[in-house]
């Protein structure tokens, strides 16, 4: 048999079902791996013992014919996602030592699917991030390193800890969200396959939320099967969420046909900009060839307005992240550094407890949101946001999916970029458009970088349509033949 | 736009987040920095847009009116520091 | 109608506007499903939404829309089909997100108004700004530790309706009459219950002096007076006070500023002197509210009599004066008990016992109309009883107060002490004989001319029968027989 590790999600669930393996095995398989990668810090808070636990539960479920769709499955949680009696951070010193009393609904889902969760995996502080350095539990570090060069990577951000932990196979599958790309550049960063379904698939009740317009919960997995499969077990209408979509969710494995004949894939044209790596674009012009090989035509389409969506989503994301944020002020749950007055109590715990990045963000939020400039900014952005998203709706008249690259670059060093945040913010330039638009998209491992790192493409669709994403996802995968791993892990 | 300390300082008040003396001038310039870059919007053309409320096409759910939240105060309470028994407390606010 | 207060320089006109805080009466919070009811003990009826823990979302509870629109029907207000909902963002102890789930710039109830009802029984019109939908904060005690205050959540997230006046009104009493007519309507509505002192009323008011014929001055808000006395007490220092400031050459700086009750002024608020800037900008936890124009047309059809609906009514129908109408309905409760005691009486009557022997009575003993000393069953008994001839006015006003303090009926009372009138002539003729044959010279006197002398002749018959002689049947009898 091979290594049980080598098993992807699908195929593990198949070996359980089985029987040829118990979820003890998995996830003590599982457990040492958690172990053996502490160095990437892909986790805040462990939970092994307790998926020790209820792995032996989970073989008495598989063995009286019980099984749920995840029983026995290992995966890690983004610490954004509240868990009952577990701390969550959200990557801040001010949630440190704060144990939710409740469960976030897509966990709750993920836990009644029968999935064993390993623990909370690491992330930019509050999800602000594109590199996980922004993390009060430190960065996280990337499996994967430039060949010839052993220096440190980051595994992308926000959901770094998430990417860097299936990456590792350290966990089966992981829990992302992503609010600008917080799953598709992390997973593009570490040669794995990640998707954010459309807004509102997912509930994000119990998610702490960064900017509550644009996040969405999504998967992260070895390939597009595995996505399927634990974004099966995530979504779902959520009366708890008013922003949740009351629609079924379609058999999103029954999508996987194998079969793009005839879909008609988009290139939008403004996203060829000048200076764009070249390897980059020559793996997206590898991806569409691989899309016209499987039978799919190749359409160009505009989307004129896309070149303004990083300043807009800079301007949306803060604004609603000033206003969430503010209810971290050491009175009810965190951290609480103390002051003579309410008000310097107040300045001293949100001074102390938010990290740089935060601090900035938060600022500039307040800012652009107050008198006399939330016309200018805010409410302008809000209108070039709907620009944008009229963009797509045309474009998807044409065309069936978008495909562009997930990221400019492959994956940077500790320490590079950190310097300029607008050079860091350009990391999300091709995400940030479908997370403004609401809109399904997916990144897969398609290639190599010439220093030996992975390379993602992004696929986006309509909304809702996370099928036709997945379907093509899934052959472009194929074609790809993506098998690289990290070296050393 | 350019935001001068003064404006820094205001909008630190604002959102209760104390920045020292010193560290005023670096994030003036910083914040400075990503205002001038998301100041490219001004280019484009929104008389006609009417500004996007939310991506979902949905109209606001209801819920009935019913009490589904049982006294639970040992668990409200059980993260706030410095809570009592009974209440979150707070440095003592002149009215 | 100006009423102008006299300063040193001159006069002045004290201009008002209101801003009410009414706790919308439904089971659960605005957005959570946290309970409502009043006086639990602290943090007991707080949800982890309510308390904004981290990830928690807000989801709207139906009922409290719909009491916001039929609130805005009973104002005669617009009703906004579309609405949204805003975050108010500001630090506060007692409000857990660091923001209020608000409406502001499109509020679910537009423009309305309201009639006051003025002392000499006329109204006039005070037009209604807007109503809005928002989240209550929780409460802070500063008195119950040294050097801390303390955070009860209970009251945070229950659904407030804000109704904000224009600034029409011109007097502390023209306040005071807004309050008590827009109490009244919410009450009949049942909408709000309009208890000041719980806090479920709660009043802000915008004040302002100025030359009769001048813009508006400058206003000075003050903050959360808890009963409709302290309003117009606060409204009149506060207006003394900003004359004073002017008359001295002082100008007057926009500010809010706390009642003190206990010493009958107002001061500056410390704790509010940061400059506001609410940040307001629509929650994206919510949608654009929409409201179905089925639901609103059901409301309407369901709407109840308001008070001035009814008002009208008792005048067209009952008769009854704009005056003694204007009390009858002024407290649904009172309006209701008046009509089960008019209900096939004598409506006038009725209004006069219900505003002279009954309000006395409640007066007398501190009772109020919803637990009255005597129901309205009972007094619509006792009314019968004079109807039918069975006792004479002045003795119901005994039984009235036989009925208080005993209870029972009139019918019993009445039977078992013997009140019944007497009808019976031989009975009145007998006692008539009595008192002529023990008065022999006053008879003869009043044969000789002292006409005068006929109500003595009837008090001693009256008495002579316990005053149960039917007065009528008695000066019939008694007149005859004098002449004989």
């Amino acid at each position: 048999m091979t290594d049980i590790l080598d098993l992807s999600l699908a195929a593990a669930r198949r070996a359980l079902a089985d029987r040829s393996l118990s979820a003890v095995e998995l996830v003590g398989a599982y457990a040492k791996r958690v172990e053996a990668t502490r160095g990437l810090n892909a986790f805040i808070t462990e939970t092994l013992d307790h998926a020790v636990e209820a792995a032996k539960t989970a073989d008495q479920e598989l063995a009286s014919g019980d099984a749920k769709p995840l029983t026995g499955v290992p995966i890690g949680i983004k610490d954004l996602f509240c868990t009952k009696g577990v701390q969550t951070t959200a990557g801040s010193a001010i949630l440190k030592g704060f144990i939710p009393p409740y469960e976030s609904t897509v966990t709750e889902r993920l836990a009644a699917a029968g999935a064993i969760s390993l623990g909370k995996l690491n992330l930019d502080e509050f999800a602000m991030g594109s590199s996980n350095i922004t993390s009060h539990y430190g960065p996280v570090k990337s499996p994967w390193t430039r060949a010839g060069d052993d220096r440190p990577l980051v595994p992308g951000g926000s959901s770094g800890g998430s990417a860097a932990a299936v990456a590792a196979r350290a966990v089966l599958a992981a829990t992302g969200t992503d609010t600008g790309g917080s799953i598709r550049q992390p997973a593009a960063f570490t040669g794995i396959a990640g998707i954010k379904p459309t807004y509102g698939r997912c509930s994000r009740w119990g998610i702490v939320a960064f900017a509550s317009s644009l996040d969405q919960a999504g998967a992260m997995a070895r390939d597009v099967q595995d996505c399927a499969i634990l974004l099966q077990a995530m979504a779902g209408h959520d009366p708890k969420d008013s922003t949740s979509a009351p629609l079924p969710v379609p058999d999103w494995s029954a999508a996987l046909t194998g079969d793009i004949r005839g879909l008609k894939v988009g290139v939008p044209k403004e996203y060829r900009v000048d200076g764009t790596n070249p390897e980059i674009l020559a793996l997206w012009d590898q991806g569409l060839a691989w899309a016209r090989d499987a039978g799919a035509e190749i359409v160009e389409v505009s989307l004129p307005h896309t070149q303004y969506a990083l300043a807009t989503y800079y301007i949306v994301a803060p604004a609603e992240a000033s206003s969430n944020l503010a209810r971290y002020d050491g009175v009810r749950f965190g951290q609480r550094v103390p002051g003579k007055t309410l008000d310097e109590m107040y300045e001293n715990t949100r001074g102390a407890g938010f990290g740089a990045e935060v601090r900035r963000r938060i600022l500039i939020g307040t800012y652009t949101l107050s008198a006399g400039y939330y016309d200018a900014y805010y409410l302008k952005a809000q209108k070039v946001r709907a620009l944008i998203a009229r963009d797509f709706r045309e474009a998807f008249q044409q065309v069936d999916v978008l495909l562009t690259p997930t990221a400019p670059t492959a994956a940077f060093a500790l320490g590079e970029k950190m310097d300029d945040p607008i050079a860091m913010y350009l990391n999300d330039v091709f995400t940030v458009p479908a997370s403004l638009a609401g809109l399904p998209a997916m990144s897969i491992p398609a290639g190599l970088s010439s220093d030996q790192l992975p390379l993602g493409l992004h696929l986006i669709g309509r909304p809702f349509d996370e099928a036709t994403v997945l379907r093509c996802a899934h052959v472009l995968e194929r074609a790809a033949g993506f098998t690289a791993r990290p070296q050393g892990y | 736009m350019a935001l001068d300390q003064k404006t820094v300082a205001r909008v630190a008040m604002l959102a209760r987040i104390k920045v020292t003396e010193a560290d005023l001038p670096g994030l003036a310039t910083e914040l400075s920095g990503i205002l001038g870059w998301i100041e490219q919007l001004q280019a484009v053309d929104t008389s006609d847009v009417e500004p996007m409320t939310s991506v979902a096409d949905l109209t606001l759910p209801m819920r009935e009116d019913v009490v589904t939240v049982a006294a639970q105060r040992d668990a409200i309470l059980a993260n706030g520091p410095e809570a009592n028994e009974s209440f979150f407390t707070v440095p003592k606010v002149v009215e | 109608m100006t009423q102008l207060i006299e300063g040193r320089t001159g006069s002045w006109e004290v201009v008002i506007g209101l801003e009410v805080h009414a706790q919308v009466i439904s089971n659960a919070k605005l957005f959570s499903g946290a309970p409502t009811a009043f006086g639990a003990e602290p943090n007991e009826q707080v949800s982890l939404v309510d308390a904004a823990m981290p990830g928690m979302l807000p989801v709207i509870n139906r009922v409290c829309v719909e009491q916001a629109v039929k609130t805005g029907l009973g104002l005669e207000a617009e009703i906004n089909l579309v609405s949204v909902f805003d975050r108010k963002n500001y630090f506060y102890a007692d409000l857990p997100a660091g923001y209020q789930i608000s409406q502001y710039q499109q509020p679910i109830v537009g423009k309305g108004r309201l009639l006051i009802d003025l002392p000499d029984g006329s109204q006039r019109e005070i037009g209604i700004t807007r109503l809005h939908l928002e989240q209550d904060a929780g409460k802070s005690m500063h008195d119950q530790h040294p050097v801390l205050s303390y955070i009860d959540l209970n009251r945070a997230g229950i659904a407030l309706m804000e109704i904000v006046s224009e600034p029409d009104l011109r007097s502390s009493e023209e306040a005071a009459a807004y309050l008590k007519k827009l109490r009244s309507i919410l009450r009949y509505l049942g909408t709000c219950d309009g208890n000041m002192e719980e806090g479920s009323m709660r009043c802000d008011a915008n004040v302002s002096v100025r030359r009769p014929g001048d813009p508006f001055g400058t206003r000075c808000e003050i903050k959360n007076v808890n009963s409709i006395r302290y309003v117009a007490q606060a409204i009149d220092y506060e207006a003394r006070r900003q004359i004073e400031v002017i008359e001295t050459g002082g100008t007057i700086d926009q500010e809010t500023r706390l009642f003190d009750a206990g010493r009958g002024i107002t001061r500056t608020m410390r704790s509010k002197e940061h400059a506001h800037d609410y940040r307001y900008f629509p929650d994206p936890d919510l949608l654009p509210l929409v409201l179905d124009p089925a639901m609103v047309a059901r409301i309407k059809a369901e709407m109840p009599e308001l008070p001035d609906q009814r008002r009208q009514r008792y005048v067209q129908e009952f008769g009854l004066s704009a005056y003694d109408a204007g009390v009858l309905v002024g407290e649904k409760e009172t309006a209701v008990y008046y009509e089960t005691v008019a209900r096939g009486r004598d409506p006038k009557v009725a209004a006069n016992w219900v505003t002279t022997d009954l309000f006395g009575l409640l007066n007398k003993t501190g009772r109020t109309i919803a637990d009255p000393p005597i129901t309205a069953e009972q007094l619509g008994g006792l009314l019968d009883l004079i109807a039918d001839g069975t006792i004479s006015g002045k003795i119901a006003k005994d039984v009235f107060l036989i009925l208080a303090e005993e209870g029972g009926d009139a019918r019993s009372i009445v039977e078992a002490r013997g009140l019944k009138q007497v009808t019976d002539t031989g009975a009145i003729d007998a006692a008539i004989d009595a008192v002529l044959a023990a008065n022999a010279d006053k008879v003869a006197e009043y044969r000789s001319g002292k006409d005068k002398l006929f109500g003595f002749f009837v008090g001693q018959v009256m008495k002579a029968t316990g005053g149960k002689a039917n007065p009528a049947a008695l000066n019939e009898l008694l007149k005859t027989r004098l002449q004989g």
